[in-house]
C-alpha cells in the first residue's frame, strides 16, 4: 500500500520503497580506502619483517622495512587532511557518532536479546573496532618510532616498545580480518564503503535511529 | 540485571547523545601502550622463562608466530650486509705471526664444531636449543700463530661500523665459534652470513655479525655497544644488570 504525499512526521512508520541514502561521502570513503592500503602495506610488510618463513620468501629486507617504515609514518596524514577544513563535516559527525555509546550499545554486546536495542548509524561492533583501530595506530606510530630511533632511547624501552608493537600487531592482524570477514556478510554495506549510498530498508532494519534522524 | 534508564536512552536520537565509551578505549590503550614500553621489557623476561619452554614443544607450529622464543633482527646500520661466498674472505691479522686470509670454501673445509645451545639477547629476547656449526675460534688463533704480547681480539663486521671484542682467554673456548651455519641451513644475511662470530655463553651482542676481520690486539678495545655502555664480559646471567638463566 503507497501513499506518495506521505509527510514528513509519520515517515518513520512509512513501509513505502524509499531513495537510497547516503552512508559515506566521497571524502570517507577516500579516507577508507586510502588507510586500507596502508594498512594492507603495514601488515604485509610486518608479517615478512616478523615471520621468519614469510621474510625467507620475500627477501629484500631493506626494501620491506622501508616501506613499512614510511607507510608507518604517513598514515597519520589521510585522516588529518580528511577530518581538517569543510570536506570533513560529515567525517567529523560519524567520529563523534562512533565515539559515544547508548545504553542499548551496551546492552547489545551482552548479547542476551537483540531484538529490543534499538541502534544508531553504526553498532556497537564497529565503534570499538573504530576506537581499538585508531588507539592501536597511535601506538605501533610510538612504539615504531622508538625501535626505528632506537639510539635515542634506553635499551629497556627498546625491548618494551618491540614487545608492545608485536602483541599490537597481533590484535590488529584480528581485529582487520574480522573487520574484512563482517564486511564481506554485509554486501549493502560493503557497497555502501564504494558507491556511498545504502537502501533505506538496510537503515530501518540495522540503523533505526539513524534513519529518523534522516526522515526527520 | 536491571536497567532502569534504558528505555530512556533508546529512544534519544541525537547523535550526541551516550558517554564517550569511544574515546575512553583510544585513551586507555595509550596507557596500556605506554606502560608495556616501560614495563615491557621484564614481561618479555617473564614470558620468555614461563611460557618460551612451551611454545618450544609446541607440535602445531601455531604458537611459532607469538612474539616469544624467536629471533629478532637488529642492524646498526641503516642497511643488511650483504656477502656472496664467493665474495667472502675472513681475514686474520694484527699481532700475529702468520696474517692469512680465508676463503668460504676454505673456512668450510677446516674441522667444524657443532652446537646445541639457548641464544639469550640483552634485551631480553631468548631462543631456545639453536643449532649452530661453524670453527672453534682457538682453531684460527693456532693457525695465525698468535703473539706474546696479545691478550686480546677486536672483531670488525663488514656492515662497516660494528666491532665486538674477547680476551685471548675467552676466545680459545670451546664454544666460541666463528659460525657458518645456523639450524642446518647455511647463514642468512639476517641472522649475521655468511660468516659470524658465535659465543655461546655471551649474550648475542658479543656475536659479531656479519664477520670480516679478526685482530689481536694489546689490550681489550671496547666494541660498538660497549662504548655505548653494555658490559665488556657480556656473561649471559652475570653481567648488564640482568640474571637470565646461563645458556
Amino acid at each position: 500500500m503507497r501513499r506518495p504525499d506521505t509527510t514528513p512526521t509519520s515517515a518513520a512508520t512509512e513501509p513505502a520503497v524509499d531513495a537510497p541514502l547516503l552512508r559515506f561521502d566521497r571524502v570517507e570513503r577516500t579516507l577508507h580506502w586510502v588507510n586500507a592500503t596502508l594498512f594492507g602495506i603495514l601488515m604485509l610488510t610486518g608479517a615478512a619483517l616478523y615471520a621468519g618463513p614469510v621474510s625467507a620468501i620475500v627477501g629484500h629486507r631493506v626494501l620491506v622495512r622501508n616501506l613499512h617504515v614510511y607507510s608507518g609514518l604517513l598514515l597519520p596524514l589521510p585522516l588529518a587532511l580528511a577530518v581538517l577544513g569543510r570536506h570533513g563535516t560529515r567525517l567529523r559527525t560519524d567520529l563523534g557518532r562512533l565515539n559515544r555509546w547508548t545504553r542499548d550499545d551496551a546492552r547489545w554486546f551482552r548479547r542476551t536479546r537483540r531484538d529490543d536495542v534499538t541502534l544508531g548509524k553504526f553498532n556497537p561492533g564497529q565503534k570499538l573496532n573504530a576506537a581499538f583501530i585508531a588507539g592501536a595506530a597511535v601506538v605501533m606510530l610510538g612504539t615504531g618510532s622508538i625501535m626505528h630511533w632506537f639510539q635515542h632511547f634506553p635499551l629497556d624501552w627498546r625491548t618494551g616498545a618491540t614487545f608492545v608493537h608485536d602483541w599490537f600487531a597481533l590484535g590488529i592482524w584480528l581485529a582487520v580480518l574480522g573487520h574484512i570477514f563482517f564486511a564481506l556478510r554485509d554486501g549493502d554495506a560493503l557497497d555502501s564503503m564504494l558507491g556511498g549510498t545504502i537502501p533505506a530498508a538496510w537503515a530501518r532494519r540495522h540503523a533505526p535511529l539513524w534513519y529518523e534522524e534522516l526522515r526527520r | 540485571m536491571t536497567d532502569p534508564a534504558a528505555a530512556g536512552g533508546a529512544s534519544e536520537p541525537k547523535t550526541s547523545a551516550g558517554t564517550p565509551v569511544g574515546r575512553r578505549v583510544f585513551l586507555g590503550l595509550l596507557g596500556v601502550g605506554a606502560a608495556g614500553v616501560l614495563l615491557g621489557a621484564r614481561i618479555q623476561d617473564w614470558l620468555e622463562r614461563a611460557v618460551g619452554p612451551l611454545i618450544a614443544k609446541d607440535g602445531t607450529g601455531l604458537a611459532s608466530l607469538l612474539p616469544i622464543g624467536r629471533f629478532r633482527i637488529y642492524t646498526v646500520t641503516g642497511s643488511l650486509p650483504s656477502r656472496s661466498h664467493a665474495d667472502y674472505r675472513l681475514r686474520v691479522g694484527g699481532l700475529v705471526d702468520q696474517p692469512f686470509e680465508l676463503t668460504y670454501d676454505e673456512l668450510v673445509a677446516m674441522p667444524a664444531t657443532t652446537l646445541h645451545r639457548d641464544f639469550q639477547c640483552v634485551t631480553g629476547w631468548r631462543v631456545p636449543d639453536v643449532e649452530w656449526k661453524g670453527v672453534a675460534l682457538g682453531a684460527l688463533l693456532d693457525r695465525a700463530g698468535v703473539q706474546a704480547d696479545a691478550t686480546a681480539l677486536r672483531f670488525h663486521s663488514f656492515d662497516g661500523a660494528y666491532t665486538e671484542s674477547l680476551t685471548l682467554a675467552q676466545a680459545r673456548r670451546p664454544d666460541v665459534i666463528v659460525a657458518y651455519q645456523l639450524e642446518g641451513s647455511d647463514l642468512s644475511d639476517e641472522h649475521g652470513g655468511p660468516v659470524r662470530l658465535y659465543v655461546a655463553p655471551m649474550y648475542g651482542y658479543k656475536s659479531c655479525k656479519w664477520l670480516d676481520r679478526i685482530e689481536l690486539t694489546k689490550h681489550v678495545e671496547e666494541g660498538f655497544w660497549e662504548v655505548r655502555g653494555y658490559d665488556v664480559d657480556g656473561w649471559v646471567g652475570h653481567s648488564n644488570g640482568r640474571d637470565d638463566a646461563p645458556t
